[in-house]
Parts: structure tokens; C-alpha cells; sequence
């Protein structure tokens, strides 16, 4: 397994005190919170702060960890030391920041695996307690949510072993995705989360829809959008076009005399639901070059027969 | 390791779904006391008048996640959750404008 260095995880120095600690705590916390910030690997950076600070908060785990020494690098491979103990002090580890899932390999290897020193219960929790809901997001093609679709999930779980212990371990999850299903939503699954403690209920599993960048279309709620690039005779003369909806190509007229934005609505052709979305097509008048004396040519009849000032200026 | 065969079917958390302060409290394993003080400073807004009447949404119950979330993780107070909440929610909808008006360039 790999060391952790984690004074260099909090970006302190190994003499930091317990304020600076927190402080350093505090702001990483805030920066990589999983409902704060956006980035994708967030809520992994999110645990490893939390995990630096439950052992570097409390002074006897603290003293623990930097009795391995200072000679270790982040990520270098590491072992316990031959006859390694660790006893967890009174208040031992906040069972509700432990819930905050999965801490490392690494960390029960020096402090015991969750739940194995028998720190629960034998303090200030007397009975069970009910397992932690997760909450973790999945990405979907707009495909996929329009017609809905089945996930299969890998889950770093805790299941209970022998004597009260959980051992950590990959559960896969297949989910049914159901259609029409817009991006934020979340899912519930009872009883999907994280174990309970003493016999307690298992929490739920909370899963939070995105959706992947489309390569034309984009959602609004259940609004599908889409631009429609046109030539200027189209736009001028109308057509009848063939384009794609979620729900496979349709045809569509192209009024006469249309501006560029001009949009048109396509009841129903968004995201299905109760009120199914529409699809709004955004029409975007693209230029022809003027590549060849030909097309010049005709650019420049075009002026001189049919004068045009665009501007209200 | 374990593999699941079977194929499981949850809940759709949206605003077709009703839940009622006891559906709410099941749902999100808190006191009830907890939801009326979320009520009371905003997070939630219930339809109906009294608690007994109080009806909540799918949205309501990832709110309400989200609010214990950061109350738990962050240590904010209850009168920052709320602002706290709004500004997140507003965030995530010019985010959604931004990342569609880039695309479309």
C-alpha cells in the first residue's frame, strides 16, 4: 500500500499546530466538498483531506502517525512496522466523519479497520446506527436519458464480516435508468448505502444524474436544444429540412423569409415525462464563401439587384 | 466481492413525487425537529400550512441531503445554509448557461 504523507495533504509543515491544522483543514474542506466544488476528481481529494485530519486533529493519533517517521514519501510503498498497535483514544474517531466513506488502505493499517476497535458504541453511541446515505453522480448520453437505460456501478463498500468488522470490498450495482430522467435529478435507492452499525438499518444510495456534452444537442430541463445551421437561399426561400431529434430524424419546414435565430419548436420531441419537452431548433444563417470569380460574381450582382442595409444604425 | 444480478429500480427524486413530513423524515433519517427548523429558515418550502399539511417534493429531499451535507462536513450554521443553498443552486444554473453558450461559441 501506499504512505500517505499527511501534513503534506493539508499543506502544512510537520510542526503545524492544532490551529494551523484546522485552518489548513478548514479551507480544503471548503474547496473540494463534493456539493461545492466542480471538479471531477473533488470528492476523491475531499476524503483524503478528511482522512489527514481525523488522524492530525486528535494528539494521540497524531503523536501515532509521527512516530512512523518523516523519512517516508507521498505514495511510496509502505508496511506497518513489526508489532505495530494502535488503541484509540477515548473519544476515538467521530463515527460521522468516518461515515463520509471509504477512508484508505493505508489508514486501517496503521489505526484498525472501521469499526474493529469496538470505539462505537463503547463511548458516547450506545446501540445502532443507521449506515450513511451515499450520494455519488453518474454521466449519461442524452440518448440514454431519453430512452432510459441500465447502469452497472462499481461501489467501494463496507460489508459486515465477522465479530462486527467491515471489511472494504467493490460491489457492483446494476441500476434501471428510467426514461426521461433530466440532468440533476437524483435517484433514490433504499437501502443501497452504507452499512449500518450494532444492526442498524443500511442507509441509501442517492445517485445524481449529468449528462455527457452532446456533439449537437444540449438540454434545458427537459428541452432539448438544437442549432440548425441553413444556407441564406433556404433561409429566404424555405425548405423542407431533415434533422435529428432524439427520438430519430424528422422533417421540418423552413419558413420563407426566415432571420438568423429565428427558432422553431418541436412539440413534445424533447425529454419524455408527464409533459414531455420540446425540441427548439435555432436557426443560424451560415455564409457561403466567396471562393471561386463565379461566386464573387454573384455576391456582387446580388448587391446591385437587390439592395439590403441590415443595420438599423 | 459480489455481483448483483438483479436490477434495481429506485426512486425518482423529482417534483412529481409527494412526500408528506413523515415520508420526508423516513427518507432522509433525521428528526422531525430538524425538518421544521430547515423549514424555518428556508431550505424547505413546503406546500400546506401546519406540518401535518406539509407536503414536499423529490427536490426537496436532495435540498435537504445537500443542507445536512454541509451542515455535518463544513460546520455551517443553520442561517448560513440557506444562503449557502441558494447561491450553490444559482452557481450550478449559470454554470449550465456557460457551458452551453461556450458551445455553441
Amino acid at each position: 500500500m501506499e504512505y500517505k504523507d499527511y501534513y503534506k495533504i493539508l499543506g502544512v509543515d510537520r510542526g503545524a499546530t492544532k490551529a494551523a491544522i484546522k485552518r489548513a483543514y478548514q479551507k480544503l474542506a471548503r474547496k473540494y466538498h463534493p456539493d461545492v466544488s466542480k471538479e471531477p476528481d473533488a470528492e476523491a481529494h475531499f476524503k483524503e483531506v478528511n482522512e489527514a485530519y481525523q488522524v492530525l486533529k486528535d494528539p494521540k493519533s497524531r503523536q501515532s502517525y509521527d512516530q512512523l517517521g518523516s523519512g517516508w514519501q507521498q505514495g511510496q510503498e509502505f508496511h506497518p512496522p513489526p508489532g505495530w498497535h494502535f488503541e484509540f483514544s477515548q473519544e476515538g474517531f467521530d463515527p460521522q466523519q468516518m461515515d463520509l466513506g471509504g477512508f484508505s488502505d493505508f489508514f486501517s493499517s496503521i489505526f484498525g479497520a472501521r469499526g474493529s476497535s469496538g470505539s462505537y458504541g463503547s463511548g458516547y453511541r450506545e446501540s445502532q446506527l443507521r449506515g450513511s446515505d451515499l450520494h455519488t453522480r453518474i454521466q449519461l448520453n442524452l440518448e440514454d436519458a431519453y430512452g432510459g437505460t441500465q447502469r452497472t456501478l462499481s461501489l467501494q463498500t463496507e460489508h459486515q464480516a465477522s465479530h462486527g468488522q467491515s471489511a472494504p470490498g467493490v460491489r457492483q450495482l446494476s441500476v434501471h435508468i428510467p426514461k426521461g430522467i433530466c440532468e440533476g435529478q437524483q435517484i433514490r435507492l433504499p437501502k443501497q448505502g452504507g452499512v449500518g452499525i450494532g444492526g442498524g438499518p443500511q442507509g441509501d444510495l442517492f445517485l445524481e444524474v449529468t449528462f455527457a456534452p452532446h456533439p449537437y444537442f444540449h438540454a434545458e430541463g427537459r428541452n432539448i436544444y438544437l442549432d440548425l445551421p441553413i444556407t441564406p437561399w433556404e433561409a429566404a426561400l424555405g425548405a423542407r429540412l431533415k434533422i435529428p431529434t432524439l427520438g430519430g430524424s424528422v422533417m421540418i419546414t423552413i419558413p420563407v423569409g426566415v432571420k438568423s435565430g429565428h427558432k422553431l419548436r418541436l412539440k413534445g420531441r424533447g425529454l419524455p415525462g408527464q409533459t414531455a419537452g420540446d425540441q427548439i431548433v435555432t436557426l443560424r444563417i451560415e455564409t457561403p464563401p466567396a471562393s471561386s470569380p463565379a461566386a464573387t460574381e454573384l455576391y456582387h450582382q446580388m448587391a446591385k439587384t437587390m439592395p439590403f442595409n441590415p443595420r438599423s444604425f | 466481492m459480489s455481483s448483483n444480478a438483479l436490477i434495481a429500480s429506485g426512486e425518482l427524486l423529482d417534483d412529481t413525487l409527494r412526500l408528506n413530513l413523515s415520508d420526508l423524515r423516513q427518507r432522509s433519517a433525521v428528526q422531525v425537529e430538524v425538518i421544521i427548523e430547515m423549514v424555518q429558515i428556508g431550505v424547505l418550502e413546503p406546500q400546506g400550512q401546519s406540518p401535518t399539511e406539509w407536503l414536499f417534493n423529490g427536490h426537496d429531499l436532495a435540498r435537504l441531503q445537500r443542507a445536512l451535507r454541509l451542515q455535518r462536513e463544513l460546520g455551517i450554521n443553520l442561517p448560513g445554509l440557506a444562503l449557502c443553498i441558494e447561491l450553490l443552486e444559482e452557481r450550478d444554473k449559470l454554470h449550465a448557461r456557460v457551458r452551453v453558450l461556450e458551445q455553441r461559441g
